[in-house]
């Protein structure tokens, strides 16, 4: 009886195997070149970064891009120029009437009776007693001539008067140290800006469009109109501004649009 | 290729104290190469679907399959996110080819002669891939031009992201529909040139090799000696 020297494994064919199979394949072995395999590999990678498509909504996703989109709020307020004007055009180049854009239609707006309607007053303001139309109408107005410029893409030039709101904001005795300024709105709508846009000379609550009353569809009878920021941040149909300190979510904040929103 | 003893010569006429040997495309270029195709695949992916939400041309719509993102917040998202990839790896690569006189060596001087020269070869399908090595003028052209894209299209963004802020930079394009236009037209360069890019690397899979393990080793200053010996008025050494 033969001296085994190994065990066998089971797995282990009991014959040799048969080479001739690798040289009929030759051929189809070489063929598997360094070219296909990555081919193959770069094909793998985009589709995987492709799925970037579908994987944006998933939280931790939406966590770091969230996250940077916060980061750049920070490095907009730093980039923020207090005193630097924005470029401002002369009446001819003003688009009448201006651009309509909203959550909604425009045969959706909800018209905001002039007659009734009062703008309230909340937070760190000395004054909270509201203010009607007529009162507003009788304060100093600033007109200011500027671009309009919409996060899709577009924009326009504009004429918009109303009191300033550095202005108000003092008239009220509001906190100017405080952090923000936040607009409610008739249409359930609210944004907010951070104090030093708030601030800037060329931001007013506007009451009038290329000198007329605004018109129900762009934010009868107050809204706000900054130079400085997209035009989402310009609150239409304004019921009540608020100061305060504590930051929460605004309409397209908390859809995962930019806070800041600086132009 | 030249004998060593052209390259020690070379060496000295040039300054340089000891031979450095590396590899064709050092590691921290190729790391800054594949972060930039990670930043330009979600720049462009994000941006189409930014400019679908108000197409610059009618005719022009990029289908929902090739962009990145699902609604137009979450393609600002991706935007906003891959420009700081973009621009951080971008000003390390530029401080990379200066600093180590990469650009220097490999993009210039870029001769007239030779680019007549290549066109012909390529127009004949003569065009040689062999010595990876040496970029010829058309390759130089296009590398420097992209480079020169790249940068403009990072100042169209910044125009784009703040024309109040950076208004006096606005003003240079004119108004902000031309910001916008420059911004999308150096996409479709990059676009353009990615097509030929990658068709290229594809069709002479030793340069894509090349980029991920690095490829021959290479004298530091072998493809200076290239680029005169190619300059030179007897046969180029391609």
């Amino acid at each position: 009886m033969p001296l085994r020297t190994r065990t066998l494994s089971i797995f282990r064919p009991k014959a040799p195997i048969d080479q001739s199979v690798l040289t009929e394949n030759r051929a189809l072995v070489a063929n598997i070149n360094r070219r296909g395999v990555l081919r193959g590999a770069i094909s793998l990678g985009a589709l995987t970064l492709l799925t970037g498509c579908n994987v944006t909504e998933e939280e931790p996703v939406q966590k770091v891009l969230r996250a940077v989109s916060s980061w750049n709020d920070g490095v907009q307020a730093a980039l923020f120029r207090p005193d630097h004007l924005a470029p401002t055009f002369n009446a001819a180049q003003v688009v009448k009437p201006p651009r309509f854009n909203a959550h909604f239609d425009v045969e959706d707006v909800k018209p905001v009776d002039g007659a009734t309607w009062k703008l309230e007053l909340a937070g760190l303001i000395g004054d909270k007693r509201p203010w009607t139309a007529q009162q507003l109408y009788a304060l100093p107005e600033q007109e200011i001539i500027i671009r309009h410029v919409c996060v899709e893409g577009w924009d326009y030039i504009g004429q918009w008067s109303g009191p300033n709101l550095r202005g108000f904001l003092q008239r009220i005795g509001a906190d100017l140290t405080a952090k923000y300024v936040y607009f409610h709105c008739a249409d359930d709508y609210t944004e907010s800006i951070d104090m030093a846009t708030a601030l800037h000379p060329q931001t007013i609550l506007a009451t009038r469009y290329a000198k007329e009353i605004i018109a129900d569809p762009f934010g009868y009878p107050l809204r706000l109109r900054t130079a400085t920021k997209l035009g989402y941040k310009n609150a239409k149909w304004v019921k009540a501004i608020e100061v305060t300190n504590t930051f929460t979510e605004t309409f397209w904040s908390e859809q995962g649009f930019n806070w800041f929103a600086g132009i | 290729m030249p004998a060593p003893a052209v390259k020690s010569i070379a060496r000295n006429v040039a300054g340089n104290a000891a031979p450095k040997e590396r590899p064709l495309h050092p590691l921290p270029l190729r790391v800054m190469h594949w972060i930039n195709a990670v930043a330009i695949f979600i720049m462009i992916g994000s941006g189409w679907k930014i400019y679908d939400d108000d197409v610059i041309f009618g005719w022009l719509h990029f289908p929902d399959f090739l962009t990145i993102g699902k609604w137009a917040q979450h393609g600002l998202q991706w935007h906003f996110f891959g420009m700081w990839i973009f621009v951080l790896n971008g000003l390390a690569y530029l401080a990379y080819g200066i600093a180590t006189g990469r650009f220097r060596r490999k993009l210039f001087p870029i001769s007239v002669r030779e680019i007549v020269a290549t066109v012909g070869d390529a127009l004949r399908l003569r065009l040689s891939h062999d010595d990876l090595m040496h970029y010829n003028a058309v390759q130089k052209i296009l590398y420097l031009g992209i480079i020169l894209v790249g940068i403009l299209i990072v100042i169209s963004g910044l125009a784009l992201w703040k024309p109040v802020q950076f208004s006096e930079l606005a003003a240079l394009f004119g108004t902000f529909q031309t910001i916008r236009l420059v911004h999308f037209l150096c996409m479709a360069a990059i676009v353009g040139f990615l097509l030929v890019h990658v068709a290229l690397a594809l069709l002479v899979p030793q340069s894509l090799v090349a980029m991920l393990t690095g490829g021959p080793v290479v004298h530091d200053d072998a493809t200076r000696v290239a680029d005169a010996a190619a300059d030179a008025p007897s046969t180029p050494s391609r």
